[in-house]
């Protein structure tokens, strides 16, 4: 992608945001759907607002495109304030979760729709369209209605229908969530690369984290209202900055324990939970004796079953599951303490003369950079 | 012998059975369930048509009934005489007074339908737009009328409309007339009493199909740039073709024949087809004469619900 070249703008110092979100809420009677968020996004950025339901993420993309009013705060798009400009005027258009393709309308009128109420003439919406269709691959289905079409053609004309009027900024809501797990692959890919080249800013919303963590750029989760974190998708990943991240996004084993030792490069915490105290390779600004949680993820754990050359980070327990999945196996493994630590390891050969089974003791260690450590 | 063969049949009508057993009682349960309101239908109102019908091809007669009989049976010779008198359709169309009936019936049902439309619509729309118990609410006030009788409640309308009636000493009252106007008894009251009775029919229909109607198909045309008004005629209304044919089927038909609302409310000289109607079976004893015109009158309904019927199956293509 272009971003690795160059540095991307929310990187740069002094970058002018394309969207500004600033102090946003929004309430519905009591409920606070969307709480004080503030939130920059970049020219040419293809973000996702990650969240489960009930996040506020939909809401927050409706505030963009106008369907909603915002309680508090300001929304600028292009340096524009668009508290008073009607949805019908904004340089935006949306990609609905339910495509929201109008029913008695044909292929190529549901994508023309956009150009004619824009009075561009006749010519060049024909042009426009056959050129939206060859895009899509969908020529063929021209002339039929909504209701003719597979859900992956339907979701086709509905991305077509809010690009042909080549908006600044586009909406996704839940663009793949109606198509099955194979297609939704192919159009992932595909999404970005039409991003990539019509140079659009998109905004999409989604709940799926493996989704997000293709198409963004960066991915703002959101939870109960609030972002709890921007950060590019390794970021997220790598380094979540709370345990609601942490758990949102893949899985993760959680150790609550007490920082005993604070140095400026290193910390070490002590767990009931486990039968080793940990090491951390990086400092964290806390309170002395103060309660933390250790993430590990699956993946970045070994297991042996000999006894590792190591002081910290080193478990050991029984495994009472395993989980085959093809590429990899998914072990449950039981401590001591009773808490159960989930760990993936790639089926790297085809039969495996030794493999670890049901019952087997084994120890699992990892090194002092694979584990983050969470205040919150 | 016969019991041998007997039991040899049914043990052959059984295997057929059950080869098409599936395919029997999937057809029988539909038959089942379409029957009952197609014998419905047929007992009440085709062999009623079907009698009226014959009525309508009969001569007057000074008898009991005042009609001639279709059939004649000379005993004699054996010979069935069919008398089929079409004088009386032929007259319908020789004196223009029958025509003038049909085609002010028409007018009048056609301008209620457009009146009925217009004031439903935005009632229909409104209630839909709301949720919860003020839907319920607003829905049981449009079906609460049904309540009180229909002649009640035309009566009500004569209360209001009569020259010292609560519309005229209210104008007066407020002094925008000096003289009581002439409501009572005109077109204009007609008009207000089929547009009134038949509002409820009008608001039912569109209600069920603007509650249908997917928000978010709104919302994608203002995101496209259409605004309110646009996004009402290219979105909305196009959408709810299905509840305004249903609701102006349901308001022109029963208001093309209507003969209470013009009778209590309407001039004399307010012709409609039901009062026609009346007349002839009541003041002039005509029965076949009246047969005739009450077959006309279905004849000319069942042509533009034909025309609305398949406007709405190439709506739905």
């Amino acid at each position: 992608m272009t971003q690795e070249t160059t540095m991307p703008l929310w990187k740069q110092d002094g970058a002018k945001p394309f969207i500004q979100i600033k102090n946003v809420t929004k309430k519905f009677g009591e409920f606070t759907a969307v709480d004080n968020v503030s939130l920059d996004i970049y020219e040419n950025e293809l973000f996702c607002l990650l969240g489960g339901s009930g996040s506020g993420k939909s809401t927050l993309l409706r505030i963009l495109a106008g369907f909603e009013e915002l309680t508090t705060g300001q929304v600028l798009i292009d340096g524009v304030d668009m508290a008073n400009i009607e949805p019908w005027n904004r340089p935006i258009n949306m990609m609905f979760q339910s495509y929201a393709l109008f029913p008695h309308m044909s292929v190529a009128k549901n994508i023309a729709f956009g150009l004619k109420r824009d009075k561009v003439p006749k010519k060049e919406i024909e042009e426009r369209v056959a050129e939206m269709l060859t895009m899509m691959q969908i020529e063929a289905f021209a002339d039929r209605k909504p209701d003719q079409l597979s859900g992956g053609q339907r979701q086709r004309v509905a991305l077509a229908r809010s690009l042909i009027k080549r908006p600044k900024l586009l909406l996704l809501d839940e663009p793949l969530g109606a198509l099955d797990k194979k297609l939704r692959e192919e159009t992932q890919f595909e999404l970005v690369n039409i991003q990539d080249k019509l140079g659009v800013t998109f905004v999409v919303v989604t709940h799926d984290q493996e989704e997000a963590m293709t198409l963004a750029t960066r991915i703002g989760v959101m939870g109960n209202g609030v972002i709890t974190q921007v950060d590019e998708p390794r970021d997220v990943y790598e380094y979540p900055s709370s345990r609601f991240v942490a758990e949102f996004i893949g899985s993760i084993n959680l150790f609550e324990g007490r920082i005993y030792e604070d140095e400026v490069e290193h910390v070490k915490i002590k767990s009931k939970e486990a039968d080793c105290n940990f090491y951390v390779n990086h400092g964290i600004s806390c309170a002395p004796n103060q309660k933390v949680t250790v993430a590990i993820r699956p993946e970045k754990m070994k297991v042996s079953r000999r006894k590792p050359e190591q002081e910290y980070n080193c478990l050991h327990g029984q495994i009472i599951d395993i989980a085959y999945m093809g590429n990899l196996s998914i072990f449950r493994i039981k401590l001591k303490s009773g808490i159960i630590v989930r760990v993936t390891l790639p089926n790297l050969v085809r039969e495996n003369r030794n493999p670890l089974t049901w019952d087997d003791f084994v120890y699992l260690s990892w090194d002092y950079d694979s584990s983050v450590v969470l205040t919150s | 012998m016969s019991k041998v063969t007997g039991t040899f049949w049914l043990g052959r009508y059984d295997t057929v059975k059950t080869r098409f057993s599936s395919l029997k009682k999937i057809r029988w349960g539909r038959y089942s369930v379409i029957s009952i309101p197609s014998l419905w239908l047929a007992l009440f109102f085709f062999i009623p048509f079907l009698v009226v019908f014959k009525i309508s091809l009969a001569e007057s007669a000074i008898a009991v009934p005042p009609y001639t009989d279709m059939f004649g049976w000379n005993v004699d010779d054996a010979i069935i005489d069919i008398k089929i008198k079409l004088g009386n359709y032929l007259y319908l169309f020789e004196d223009t007074f029958y025509l003038d009936a049909y085609l002010s019936s028409v007018k009048i049902a056609a301008v209620s339908t457009f009146f009925t439309l217009i004031i439903g619509f935005p009632m229909a729309y409104y209630i839909a737009s709301k949720t919860g118990s003020m839907r319920t609410l607003l829905l049981t006030l449009v079906i609460l009328p049904f309540w009180t009788s229909f002649l009640l409640r035309v009566y009500a309308w004569m209360g209001f409309l009569k020259k010292n009636g609560i519309v005229n000493e209210f104008l007066q009252g407020i002094g925008i007339i000096d003289q009581p106007i002439q409501m009572l008894q005109t077109d204009f009251a007609v008009y207000i009493g089929i547009v009134y009775t038949y509002l409820p029919f009008m608001i039912l229909p569109l209600y069920t199909t603007l509650e249908k109607l997917d928000g978010s198909l709104i919302e994608a045309a203002k995101d496209l740039g259409a605004g309110p008004i646009r996004t009402f005629f290219l979105i909305t209304l196009p959408m709810s073709m299905p509840g305004i044919l249903a609701g102006c089927l349901l308001v022109f038909i029963p208001a093309v024949g209507e003969f209470v609302i013009p009778a209590l409310l309407g001039a004399s000289d307010t012709l409609m087809i039901g009062r026609v109607l009346w007349d002839e079976f009541f003041q002039n004893r005509d029965w076949p004469m009246a047969s005739a015109v009450a077959t006309m009158m279905l004849l000319i309904l069942v042509v533009p619900i034909m025309f609305l019927r398949n406007g709405k199956k190439e709506g739905t293509e």
